[in-house]
């Protein structure tokens, strides 16, 4: 398997502070992968720096085999890479149809185009369908509730066609229900060939869905491998518990 | 492009309808011309709420593009016959395409700044193109100011003026309408609502807000043309009048930023009144303290302007 996206000696200091140091790790095409690690052990830091959001202070970030000098999140999202936001972002005052027809990547020359095309609208409804958010088709996203806005934001992704997708906590403050739904929707996608890269903190989950899982604490690397043995190591259990 | 409407088709048919109707029927000079000012903040308001309005960056910058747009008017017709006297109004496209391609470097840097170190940048833009009409005494004749060669209209002087003005707010209405229902505008009002979100998804923000402060500030430098014909004389200080760029904020405030008709509707209600009040007042510039009563009013009783109240309503 090779590495869809690999972060090599990624660091960031805020002051004093080394939110993310000498961080290495790689994100093999086709696997859902975790990040996990105990609160404030930089893994929002390292999904910014890695999707353009932040500027690494050293380090380097591959996305399907090219060296991403400047990781800027426009050109990443245009060649592939999205991601969600810990907090949903949607666009409070647009349609939910607005909202996923927005994520369709446009050349220049199709700005002077309709907003919303037939076409594009067809496929809007059917990946809202999918989404269990079809009957709020022509609402405003700021109806919505939290559960329900980051599944539209994980629905709008998908309309850019992305190869890797970064969710940042996608189960957080989330009912069981949608907990359930948001991995439903993350296997389907997964068997159709899309690979992940999941921050969360709901380790059963992650144990269920993830491999391999890499564990970071102080902003590097603590473990890394499949669910089952990252469980176990000493590390790991010291990182989360304090020994 | 907005879907055409037949309630829609109608409204712009009757808005025009009437507002060329005007001078044909109101024939007192001074009528006329407190129609071509109202046409003109109109104008203006509407010019600036298409990039401000829709991008949710605040310009306060507009004045300098208006004050271009009359001095290159000037300029070029001091070089030049103005034959029958409308020749200025057929260049004034060109001016405004000129204007408009010329400002896009200089905002592609101002626009690496947000919310309000975008406003104070866009300010500092227009106290410098103030002073370089102080200071290029070669082009502007400096404080001295830039006559215009006059025109040979006889009767109804205003009415050309007037005519032009009307046009420029057409167009400008119909591009702001185009943009409202097009791709581009979706993604300007992306932009507004959540820039990082929508970069994260892949649009080219930065490309899209580029156009729309391109057709803005095209639209501010033909307004800014046809005033300074209109005017013969063109000073600094007036060319590059913060507080014209003020009055069509407070125009498109008052009428309901990012909506079609919103800003036109804040200078019918707007202008008329400061003229009133200019010539009621004189020169004791007493329609500035009214300016920031309405500003007031507005906050607290229509926060959101007069169109997006009256559809909630």
């Amino acid at each position: 398997m090779t590495a869809l996206l690999e972060a090599r000696g990624l660091t960031k200091r805020f002051g004093g502070v080394a939110a993310v140091d000498g961080c290495s790790f790689a994100v093999p095409e086709g696997t859902v992968s975790a990040l996990v690690g105990p609160n404030g052990s930089g893994k929002t830091t390292v999904f910014n720096l890695l999707t353009g959001y932040l500027r690494a202070d050293a380090g380097s970030v591959w996305f399907a085999g090219r060296h991403v000098r400047r990781p800027e999140p426009t050109w990443l999202a245009r060649s592939g890479l999205s991601r969600t936001f810990q907090q949903a972002r949607v666009f409070p005052e647009l349609t939910l149809v607005e909202n996923l027809v927005v994520a369709i990547q446009q050349p220049w020359h199709a700005l002077a185009r309709r907003a919303v095309r037939r076409s594009e609208e067809a496929r809007a409804l059917s990946v809202l369908e999918e989404f269990g958010l079809g009957g709020h088709a022509t609402a405003r996203a700021a109806t919505l509730s939290y559960g329900q806005k980051k599944l539209l934001e994980f629905a709008a992704l998908l309309m850019g066609e992305p190869r890797l997708v970064l969710l940042d906590e996608p189960t957080a403050g989330v009912n069981p229900v949608m907990v359930e739904a948001m991995e439903r929707h993350i296997r389907e996608l997964h068997a159709r060939g899309l690979t992940f890269l999941v921050v969360e903190h709901n380790m059963n989950l992650v144990m269920r869905l993830c491999d391999p899982v890499i564990v970071l604490d102080h902003g590097t690397k603590l473990a890394e491998g499949p669910p089952a043995v990252v469980q176990t190591d000493p590390r790991v259990l010291d990182a989360y518990l304090g020994a | 492009m907005s879907r055409i409407t037949p309630i829609g088709l109608l409204r712009a048919a009757v808005v025009l309808g009437a507002a060329i109707a005007y001078p044909l029927v109101i024939t007192p000079d001074w009528l006329v011309n407190i129609g071509v000012f109202t046409l003109m903040y109109a104008g203006l308001a509407t010019a600036w709420n298409l990039f401000s309005g829709y991008t949710g960056y605040i310009s306060l910058g507009q004045a300098a593009f208006f004050g271009i747009g009359a001095y290159a008017l000037a300029i070029t017709f001091n070089h030049i016959s103005i034959g029958n006297g409308y020749r200025p109004f057929y260049v004034l496209p060109l001016i405004g395409l000129a204007v408009g391609l010329a400002s896009l470097p200089v905002a592609w840097v101002a626009l690496r700044t947000r919310a309000m170190t975008f406003a104070i940048v866009t300010l500092m833009l227009l106290f410098i193109v103030q002073q370089l009409a102080f200071n290029l005494r070669s082009v502007t004749h400096g404080s001295q100011g830039v006559a215009v060669p006059q025109p040979s209209f006889s009767s109804n002087f205003d009415r050309p003026y007037y005519f032009a003005m009307l046009g420029i707010l057409a167009l400008g209405l119909l591009v702001t309408w185009y943009v409202r229902g097009s791709k581009l505008g979706l993604q300007l009002l992306a932009v507004r609502e959540d820039e990082e979100k929508a970069r994260g998804l892949g649009v080219r923000v930065t490309r899209a807000k580029l156009i729309a402060w391109g057709l803005h500030v095209g639209l501010t430098a033909m307004i800014g043309g046809v005033w300074g014909y209109y005017l013969f004389f063109i000073y600094p200080e007036s060319a590059v009048d913060p507080l014209v760029m003020i009055g069509a904020v407070l125009m498109t405030f008052l009428g309901g930023r990012g909506t079609l008709w919103g800003p036109m509707i804040g200078a019918l209600v707007l202008v008329p009144a400061q003229q009133w009040a200019l010539t009621d007042f004189g020169a004791t510039r007493l329609y500035l303290i009214a300016y920031a009563l309405v500003f007031v009013v507005i906050l607290l009783a229509l926060p959101r302007g007069i169109v997006p109240s009256l559809r909630r309503a």
